[in-house]
């Protein structure tokens, strides 16, 4: 009798890739659904394109990498991939932006290192700043944000404007964000005050994006509980930009903004739970996670304050992805029976 | 529950299990008919074979002595009962590879006797050199059964330098479906306490902790009495939380004491000496009564069985007849192991007998694998899993790039393969087969490495014993030659001066002669 044989340990958990993926879109969900009552149309075009481009690529790749396309599409790495790129890019972006975006995020940031696991750089985050310098009119023109958007912008005029790129009537839409205001205004020397005395600032400022980022808060706390995500890259890259933020506030609050407005602007939250995260691309020792993420909170104020664009959340990523090898090495945890280690 | 004010300390990683350990506890252990043959196995420890004495045919008491221990990492082997012997030959055993090994065929007579095969006894051990007490441990063939089965005699010996001041008993039995240890404590717990004493009386540590996860109430009652009843205020049992894997030694050792056996080298480093509570019970039987170590509880259990429970096992016995006596099979008996789950290996053949290292036998149907494994997206659950602390997707990237340079950097060799990571690893990833791969290929290397370099050191000798050679008699030649050279230049020149000497001296005697004679005519 001759038996059925498997190496120990033959029990598994529950876990596993897709599930974890898809509860990473459940929560991404609440941010999305407030862009979409913002922006209506615009942000409902910019999801699905980048879904569909994102599957189509990653489809084409497999087959052309010969690997098994069903598990692999069925991952949902490529749909977060699409879904966090799609938040991140102004809505009603042109269907050729998104479609190079995926390109790049796709098939140059991920299957061109060897697909799922083995991209050094976030895939998201390449596609976004490849074009944020390539496009950078394209990429840092948002429209005005508008509650429940859909009453100002019909589905034929959004269809136009991404498709045919006529754009009649929209000047009076598009505006900056909050950001960009900020950037601009400091520029032409004007104090912090009079700046926010000009437009709508503040959470109950009438800051559309303030909200947001909450949004993505809300959600980012329901993965820690979840355990979908540890605690360390979130809180060390909040804690990394707001921590610079309040030392540069205290120094002269009319020249920086308060860390409150960096925490709450932009994309800090969406890259604080949802892309500084992925786990891919980010360190994976618990000190590692730490150190990498409390880089891109500085690299993330850095470029804001003194670089040459609004947002640094994707060139911050990038930056300490290149680092992570680094940090790894140096931050192994200390191993039973062993001394202590370099950082770990 | 017992209430104890120790300290315990808290050990990294580990997982809550679901424990299966109920359907195997609902009665009491019990004995089954001896097997129609027996199958015993020479190498049921970790260490070196031991030489056989046994012939076929012969005759064989119980305990009798088959195969003799011909090193201190060895042990004896005996036979499990009377009978006569019908092979020596290669048969299946419990190994991983599923390769046959040299085994002792028994064909028993059915009446278990002793003959005068029993050794000597100690019952008064208090007043023996603890010297002669390990020799009986080792010819006893006592090793540890908590699963290593390394000789227990071996971990005996404290070295003056190392004193031992815990003893710990491990009764934590932290794998699913497992309840050998349970039951043994519940029902042999007097027993087992008796062995600490003995191995207290060998070690001399200061305490002795029996470390049994709080799962297990029963057992730690029975413990408690037991102790009670032994009066020794030196023993103590010690409820531990319920957390895989808090039964591997290292993790037990320090959850009870705080303290870390160093990377690399052994318990006793630390002043710690940690045993099986079954160890301890045939410690109690090699001592106390001379009884080798023949049998053990063994949890036979899984859905392939149709009534699990606790036997105690004659070593030798096959599968199928333990199995026989547990209800018999059931239709989900699709895959049969050795151990639990986590840990356990599979076992090939239904003829494979039981050894020392069987504290399991689990017959389920648990389906193959049959998610693909997906790439690593290094999500760190491994780290957080891990009860040492290690980084499982770096060595998974390690091993898998054959970086055993790295890997060793990383501490490959302090994991203890409990299989934590690849529990949680979303991708499902086989990691534990990539660590013995990796563990593997470093130690061929490092034989390698040993045999060239003896093999380098027995070339370089050979080559300097040439030499010498070659120069011993160049220099005996020229000895020779300068010999020969003084007897051509000096000898030669000497002797033909001595010749002409000679017939210089006869010249002149003639000449005198002559001169002589004219003078006197």
């Amino acid at each position: 009798m001759i038996f059925n044989k498997r190496t120990s340990p033959v029990a598994t958990g529950k876990a596993d890739v897709s599930t974890l993926m898809q509860q990473v879109l459940y929560a991404l969900i609440p941010g999305t659904l407030l862009l979409v009552w913002f922006f209506g149309w615009g942000m409902i075009t910019n999801w699905v394109l980048a879904i569909g481009f994102a599957l189509l690529f990653e489809a084409i790749m497999l087959k052309l990498r010969q690997r098994p396309i069903e598990p692999f599409l069925m991952d949902y790495s490529a749909v977060l991939t699409a879904w966090l790129l799609a938040v991140a890019m102004p809505a009603f972006s042109p269907w050729w932006l998104i479609a190079v975006a995926m390109l790049f995020a796709i098939v140059i940031a991920k299957h061109l290192y060897g697909g799922l696991g083995y991209n050094p750089f976030n895939p998201a985050m390449v596609g976004y700043a490849a074009m944020l310098v390539s496009y950078p009119v394209q990429m840092t023109i948002w429209p005005e944000p508008v509650h429940f958007s859909f009453a100002h912008i019909g589905a034929d005029q959004a269809f136009q404007k991404v498709f045919w790129g006529i754009n009649t009537g929209w000047d009076a839409l598009s505006g900056a964000t909050p950001l960009d205001a900020v950037k601009v205004n400091l520029g032409l020397h004007k104090t912090l005050e009079e700046i926010y005395a000009s437009g709508h600032f503040g959470l109950f400022g009438g800051d559309a994006w303030a909200w947001i980022n909450l949004a993505w808060l809300a959600g980012g706390l329901w993965m820690i509980q979840r355990k979908v995500i540890s605690w360390h890259i979130p809180v060390a890259l909040l804690a990394g930009l707001g921590g610079i933020a309040t030392i540069f506030w205290l120094v002269n609050p009319q020249l920086y903004a308060s860390p409150l407005f960096h925490l709450l602007g932009g994309a800090a939250m969406l890259g604080a739970f949802f892309i500084a995260t992925d786990p891919v691309s980010a360190s994976t020792t618990p000190m590692g996670k730490l150190i990498y993420a409390a880089g891109i909170g500085l690299f993330t104020y850095i470029i804001r304050t003194w670089g040459g664009y609004p947002d640094a959340i994707a060139f911050a990523v990038l930056i300490m992805n290149m680092a992570v090898p680094l940090i790894d090495y140096y931050t192994q945890p200390r191993v039973y029976g062993t001394k202590r280690g370099w950082l770990g | 529950m017992i209430q104890t004010l120790r300290k315990l300390w808290r050990n990294p990683g580990g997982l809550h299990l679901d424990e299966n350990k109920d359907v195997s506890t609902q009665c009491p252990s019990r004995q089954i008919p001896l097997a129609a043959q027996l199958v015993i196995p020479l190498l049921q420890h970790a260490g070196d074979k031991p030489k056989v004495v046994a012939n076929v045919g012969a005759y064989v008491y119980k305990g009798q002595t088959l195969a003799v221990a011909q090193s201190n990492n060895s042990v004896n082997v005996h036979a499990t009962t009377s009978g006569t012997i019908s092979a020596i030959e290669p048969r299946p055993v419990a190994h991983p590879s599923g390769l046959h090994d040299l085994c002792v065929v028994l064909i028993p007579d059915g009446k278990d006797d002793w003959g005068d095969a029993r050794l000597p006894t100690y019952p008064n051990y208090t007043e023996i050199d603890p010297a002669i007490l390990r020799q009986q441990v080792k010819a006893a063939g006592v090793v540890g059964m908590g699963g290593a089965v390394f000789p227990s005699a071996v971990k005996l010996n404290v070295r003056p330098d190392k004193p031992i001041r815990t003893l710990i008993l491990n009764g934590a039995e932290c794998e699913p479906y497992i309840t050998c240890d349970d039951m043994l404590m519940r029902e042999q717990a007097a027993e087992i306490v008796a062995g600490a004493q003995v191995m207290m009386h060998i070690v001399k540590p200061q305490e002795c902790l029996i470390g049994v996860e709080d799962n297990k109430p029963l057992a730690i009652a029975a413990m408690q009495a037991a102790i009670t009843a032994a009066q020794d205020s030196r023993i103590q049992v010690v409820a531990v939380p319920t957390i895989y894997p808090s039964g591997g030694a290292k993790q037990l050792t320090f959850i009870l004491t705080g303290k870390e056996v160093p990377s690399g080298g052994r318990s006793s480093d630390i002043g710690v000496l940690c045993n099986n509570v079954a160890t301890a019970r045939a410690i109690y039987h090699a001592v106390v009564h001379g009884e080798p170590s023949l049998s053990r509880y063994v949890t036979v259990t899984g859905n392939g069985i149709a009534q699990p429970c606790n036997l105690e096992i004659p070593f030798g016995t096959p599968i199928s007849h333990v199995a026989a006596h547990a209800g018999g099979t059931t239709p989900q008996a699709k895959r049969w192991r050795m151990g639990g789950p986590m840990m356990g290996i599979t076992l090939h053949d239904a003829a494979t007998p039981v050894v020392k290292a069987m504290n399991c036998l689990l017959v389920n149907d648990e389906l193959e694998n049959t998610q693909p494994a997906m790439p690593c997206i290094r999500c760190g659950r491994c780290t957080d899993a891990c009860p040492t602390s290690l980084l499982p997707q770096q060595l998974y990237w390690f091993a898998r790039a054959k970086e055993f340079d790295k890997a060793k950097t990383h501490h490959l060799s302090d994991c203890i393969e409990c299989g934590c990571c690849e529990y949680v690893c979303p991708s499902h990833i086989p990691l534990v087969d990539y660590y013995r791969f990796a563990k593997a290929e470093i130690r061929t290397e490092r034989e390698a490495k040993v045999k060239a370099d003896l093999a380098r050191e027995r070339h370089e000798f050979h080559q300097e014993r040439l030499e010498r050679a070659k120069r011993e008699k160049a220099e005996k030649l020229a000895k020779h030659k300068e010999q020969a050279q003084t007897n051509t230049d000096d000898g030669k020149k000497a002797a033909i001066q001595a010749a002409l000497e000679r017939a210089k001296a006869k010249k002149a005697e003639a000449a005198a002669s002559t001169t002589s004679g004219d003078t006197a005519a």
